[in-house]
């Protein structure tokens, strides 16, 4: 590959001067109605061969950043199975991590969904992230990295978010006949609860 | 590798575009709607599990069978799932610190160190030496810990007994410098967002030292009843092989990869804590069957055992903990931090709004990912055998379910 493999790191930005929690001390225990914004770092772009050879194909369905040291591309969701499958078969990103979702659901695109990579040439991580609306479907990438079978079932599980070509896309962590996904903001978790325990175990309430 | 696999059970689906991998890529067999309308008369789909000794937990595992060969698995999960990471979201973030030991809770404080050290880097804190130091001791003794509880049961489930007794005997001791430093024994909670709260007590190197001592020619015990037992060779060679490009393909992580021949450790690769301070061996297998993993294991004790004693005999004077305010507010933004916990990569995705509580966490749990090896590995074997790879693969379930 590439001899300058290593993406330079940039300098991170200065830091905040003061420590957030020293003035919300007295209303710590519940959560900020409107979480302040803390001073930190924030993003910076991320410049590398890569980075270049991609925008010069993609232009600016892609976007490059760099947050405490750690890289992530920002992808047009129409990009991602090619980007994927660039990222392995050209880039030796070899080991798909992880895949994950984020819901947002204030946002317009309610999901950040994000596949974490590593490759073992390189020693080198990275994350693609993608951002859709709720009811898009995403292609699946079992066929780039077969590790992606159960990691996708359980975003789909927890998400509900579609992985289009995905060999056997059901839920694996929770029952098949399981309502709602879990880790969508606005899932009701007593609800859920009474409903199940009073339909199959006969009782009021579980908690 | 005797075992042939029977490839026309392979229902593939989905463009491969690498056709290496395509064996990886199979769907779930189809168990309502089998390829033929009757069953051949010696062909058999049977449950193992969730209630059963040699899964570990309530792992279920359906076999479709020909007579006693494994044509195809198929792994029942999530009855151990208590949404952790949704617990996650509606808890602080030092609140949180307690529930991520019970995820794989036979190596908690490697959860822990996990945990806190992704906090720190998403807070931009560093903890400091003498805390990374205690880090490293306790996490090491957790590995050994763990690999000493995997050796006793996946050696119980292929029908050796004594390994168990010595193992638990031995672990014991572990448990014990636990107990002393933290106060728990399995779930320790034993360190913190930015450091750790506990001091060594009185006579702690000492007492690690004399573990050394003590563990040392133990560990040479079980290699005796193991190693060159004429049973135990039969049972774990050529059993379970997996080689290094699919362990890679699949995402398996650990001791698994590294005895498909894979020469990686996070610990190496990419240090964490203060592990870039010590000298030790990453140890691989050659043939990636049950008995490499078996031996892999053996000599990441001895390494554990020399990290332990450089550790232990260096411990930096200072502080133990980092300046880090009482209440805990990341600024907004997601780190993604790992570590080498004992059955592979263990991984924290957080997300943080500015706010109390994290806005997300992912664990990247490596059992979970480590599991769905199990297909690959035991088509072809008997169903003996299943017994024999899914103690190899060292799971738990309460991190495959979390």
């Amino acid at each position: 590959m590439a001899e300058d493999v290593k993406a330079p790191v940039p300098p991170s930005p200065p830091e905040g001067e003061k420590t957030p929690a020293a003035e919300t001390r007295s209303g710590a225990a519940a959560k900020a109605p409107a979480p302040a914004k803390a001073e930190g770092p924030v993003p910076v772009p991320w410049t590398s061969p890569l980075v270049e050879k991609y925008r010069k194909q993609y232009g600016s369905g892609l976007e490059a950043l760099t947050y405490l040291g750690q890289n992530y591309l920002n992808v047009d969701r129409a990009l991602i199975p090619n980007i994927l499958r660039l990222l392995r078969d050209e880039e030796q990103f070899d080991y798909c991590v992880d895949i994950t979702a984020v819901h947002y659901p204030k946002r317009e695109k309610q999901f950040d969904v994000l596949w974490n990579l590593y490759s073992y040439a390189r020693n080198e991580r990275m994350r693609v992230k993608t951002q859709i609306v709720d009811g898009d479907s995403i292609a699946s990438c079992v066929s780039i990295w077969p590790t992606a079978n159960w990691l996708e079932r359980e975003v789909y599980d927890m998400f509900g978010i579609q992985f289009d070509g995905h060999p056997d896309l059901k839920r694996i962590l929770l029952p098949d006949g399981w309502k709602g996904h879990p880790l969508r903001k606005d899932y009701g978790i007593l609800q859920q609860d009474k409903e199940w325990v009073q339909i199959n175990l006969g009782i009021e309430s579980g908690q | 590798m005797s075992v042939d696999r029977d490839d026309a059970t392979n229902d593939l689906s989905g463009p491969a575009s690498n056709p290496t991998l395509s064996h990886l890529t199979r769907s779930n067999f189809d168990l309502d709607t089998p390829e033929k309308p009757y069953l051949d008369s010696n062909e058999l789909i049977i449950n193992m599990g969730p209630q059963h000794p040699a899964t570990h937990g309530v792992l279920r595992v359906i076999l479709k069978l020909d007579g006693e060969k494994v044509l195809g698995t198929e792994c029942v999960i999530g009855y151990l799932h208590r949404g952790v990471e949704k617990i996650g979201e509606n808890r602080t973030y030092a609140m949180f610190n307690p529930y991520v030991d019970r995820m794989d809770y036979v190596s908690a404080v490697s959860n822990g160190l996990g945990y806190c050290e992704a906090v720190e880097k998403l807070m931009n804190v560093e903890a400091p030496p003498r805390a990374n130091y205690i880090r490293v001791i306790l996490t090491e003794l957790n590995r050994i810990a763990s690999h000493q509880l995997w050796l006793g049961t996946h050696a119980l489930d292929i029908g050796a007994m004594t390994p168990l007794f010595y193992t638990f005997r031995d672990r014991e001791e572990i448990l014990k410098i636990f107990e002393k430093y933290c106060g728990a024994r399995l779930t320790t909670h034993a360190f913190r967002i930015g450091g750790c709260l506990y001091e060594t007590y009185a006579g702690f190197e000492k007492e690690v030292n004399n573990f050394l001592s003590f563990v040392a020619p133990k560990i040479d015990e079980y290699e005796e009843l193991l190693t060159t037992n004429r049973i135990w060779l039969e049972r774990t060679k050529n059993v379970g092989v997996i080689s290094g490009e699919d362990c890679i393909a699949l995402g398996v992580t650990g001791p698994v990869l590294r005895a498909s021949g894979v020469k990686w450790d996070l610990r190496k690769a990419q240090p964490y804590a203060a592990y870039s301070k010590f000298d030790f061996e990453i140890p691989t297998g050659e043939n990636g069957d049950t008995y490499d993993r078996y031996l892999v294991r053996m000599e990441e004790m001895r390494q554990s055992l020399r990290i332990i004693e450089q550790a232990a005999n260096s411990i930096p004077e200072g502080p133990i903990m980092a300046k880090v305010p009482k209440v805990i507010k990341p600024p907004v933004g997601e780190i993604y931090h790992s570590i080498e916990a004992p059955k592979g990569e263990l991984g924290y995705f957080i997300v943080s709004d500015g706010s109390t509580q994290p806005y997300r966490v992912r664990v990247r749990p490596p059992s979970f990912v480590n599991l769905q090896a199990l297909d690959r590995m035991v088509r072809g074997l008997l169903v003996a055998d299943v017994i024999a790879v899914i103690g190899t693969i060292d799971i738990v379930l309460g991190e495959v379910d979390r």
